[in-house]
């Protein structure tokens, strides 16, 4: 049990950078951009080939995020430039990559052009350079000690991934918190806003949507880069309703931690993406589910987190007023009842 | 300052739609100049509007900004030096973004946008400073959302965003229009307080003609897609609301069908 969410909260910090991007997108764009599903294993098939071919993992992963950027750009042009629906432009961009996935992949084995999965199962990932440093600092054995003494028997194997991941993820929101604020993000977010009130202040919103859509996937296909060298593998179909875990991340953190300001909104997106694979790993312990339901989970998950807050609202502003009711009522009592005493 | 050179429009060209927006128009300001624009509606006045912020193109003629052919410069470029405030107050500002965000965005306006903070220290002082001239205490409230605010601090706020970077053209498309007296009052102070502080050139759409006459040096009327009467700055402070109407009957041999334009 405990190992199993372990696992569900490194995943999730590692999603949560994919999540980061769909906010990007779906709220401070307010663009339903569903690259996503293809710029996700975009970047997880760069980094599996790159480093199939024996380049660096760091190279692997920087190349990777490129390649989710250029993928977003694409999919702004196709809606600023082509006028083409935003949902369109992103399934569109979606089903091209699908075929160039299946081709990066085809990269690393002669006379194949398009290869639907690779393994990395001996190859050297971000993740194993940063063990073999990690492992010499003995940190997992004083955790595990503490976590042995308060009854836990089943230990984590290592602690390193999921600092290495917890560090990436907060340095990518403190980078996501500053540029949101500098003068090109205030931009964005007006874009978002209000188009044709940045357009008079002198901004360009085609190209702001264009750079927002490709940093949104860069930050997707970093994730997906990291997922791969998790897993160690990258399958074609491992994006397929990564847009719809992205929302429902998004959906669950606002719900839960609120969207007062950026920064509160950014770390609510973080922690709505581990909420949602614990909740996950959780489902999937009960008996009759089986993995191949993630999808109708995902599905019943994001309904839940959409109309859950409703309800509660609801109820919150009915107690409401059954309470100001009642005090009024009581007022009248004492009145009379002081009329009567006169 | 601002050249309109022969401008014509005409929407839905070849088809039963055909609609002529604006024909042969000509106009020119001297810096400094105010000019207030009536007509009813559908007499070009918004359509007039567009043509120099560049959200739209005439089929032909042309516009000039401080000598500069703008003509073919897209909307975005051109608001460098156009400022703008819309009639609706929802228009000018971002909702979700707070009051010193929204400054940040106008204060930029003629600069490159870059990887700077968008609000820092000193230029927080000088928003501050800025919204204490409105008098609306908003300088108190610079981290609420602007869309918070009602709607006559919000006109107010794109005014002053408007006007903040000192555009050589100043557009107001009726913007005291939507909302109630008292505020309307407000705001056209205010217009009256940022124009002269700066003696920027100003276009205002007005329907009501007490505003029209109370505002700015000079007056033209617009109908079905030409200028019809211009009164220069000699005449202008003389001119009553029956003179207009007067005028008006005169040139189109017709009465004035505008409610709206009367009782503002």
């Amino acid at each position: 049990m405990f190992t199993a969410i372990f696992g569900s909260v490194e995943q999730g910090i590692i999603y949560a950078i994919m999540a980061l991007g769909v906010y990007l997108t779906f709220r401070v764009l307010d663009f339903p951009d569903l690259t996503v599903d293809g710029s996700f294993v975009t970047g997880a098939a760069t980094a599996a080939t790159m480093i199939l071919l024996g380049y660096h993992p760091i190279l692997a992963t920087l190349v990777a995020i490129v390649a989710g950027f250029i993928a977003g750009c694409m999919t702004g042009i196709l809606h600023t430039k082509g006028k083409i629906n935003p949902l369109l432009s992103g399934i569109l961009m979606m089903i091209a990559l699908y075929s160039l996935n299946l081709r990066i992949m085809g990269l690393t084995a002669e006379n194949t052009i398009g290869r639907p999965n690779i393994p990395l199962l001996n190859s050297e990932t971000l993740f194993s350079k940063f063990q073999t440093f990690w492992s010499n600092l003995g940190i997992d054995a004083a955790l595990n000690n503490v976590l042995k003494s308060i009854g836990i028997q089943q230990v984590p194997s290592t602690w390193g991934t999921l600092i290495v991941v917890l560090l990436i993820t907060i340095l990518i929101k403190f980078i996501a918190d500053w540029f949101l604020k500098t003068e090109v993000g205030l931009a964005i977010r007006a874009t978002g806003d209000n188009k044709r009130m940045i357009r008079s202040f002198s901004a360009n919103t085609d190209t702001l949507i264009i750079l927002g859509l490709g940093l949104s996937n860069a930050l997707v296909a970093f994730s997906g880069a990291l997922i791969a060298q998790y897993s160690k593998f990258s399958d074609v179909s491992m994006g397929i309703g990564m847009i719809v875990i992205g929302l429902a991340s998004v959906i669950i953190g606002e719900a839960i931690f609120g969207t007062k300001t950026i920064m509160r909104t950014t770390l609510a997106v973080i922690a709505g993406a581990i909420i949602y694979r614990i909740i996950l790993a959780l489902a999937l312990r009960v008996d009759f589910l089986d993995s191949g339901d993630m999808k109708l989970i995902t599905a019943i998950i994001v309904i839940l987190a959409l109309v859950l807050p409703q309800f509660v609202d609801k109820n919150k502003e009915r107690k409401r007023k059954a309470k100001r009711a009642a005090e009024r009522s009581h007022m009248k009592t004492v009145e009379q009842g002081g009329k009567g005493l006169a | 300052m601002l050249k309109l050179d022969g401008i014509n429009k005409i929407f839905n060209e070849g088809t039963p739609d055909e609609k002529i927006a604006l024909a042969e128009i000509n106009l020119h300001l001297k810096p400094g100049d105010f000019v207030t624009i009536i007509g009813s509606n559908g007499a070009g006045k918004s359509t007039m509007m567009n043509m120099i912020s560049g959200a739209l193109t005439p089929d032909f003629g042309s516009v000039l900004i401080d000598g500069n052919n703008v003509t073919s410069l897209p909307e975005y470029k051109r608001s460098h030096f156009i400022g703008r405030v819309f009639q609706d107050p929802m228009a000018g500002t971002a909702p979700t973004m707070t009051i010193e965000e929204n400054l940040a965005l106008a204060y930029s306006r003629n600069k490159s946008r870059g990887l700077r903070i968008g609000v820092d220290k000193k230029r927080r002082q000088f928003f501050k400073e800025s919204l204490e001239m409105l008098g609306l205490n908003l300088e108190s409230r610079l981290s609420a959302k602007v869309g918070l605010l009602s709607g006559g601090e919000r006109q107010a706020l794109s005014l002053l965003m408007a006007t903040f970077t000192k555009p050589s053209i100043l557009l107001l498309d009726e913007h005291t229009a939507a909302l109630d007296p008292s505020r309307a009052e407000l705001i056209t102070r205010i217009t009256k307080h940022l124009v002269e502080k700066d003696n920027l050139t100003t276009l205002m759409v007005t329907h009501n003609m007490q505003q029209a006459l109370d505002l700015g040096n000079r007056l033209i009327m617009m109908d079905k897609g030409q200028i019809i009467l211009e009164v220069g700055e000699d005449r202008k402070h003389e001119l009553t609301i029956p003179d207009l109407m007067a005028e008006f009957e005169r040139i189109r041999g017709e009465k004035m069908n505008s409610d709206r334009a009367l009782l503002g």
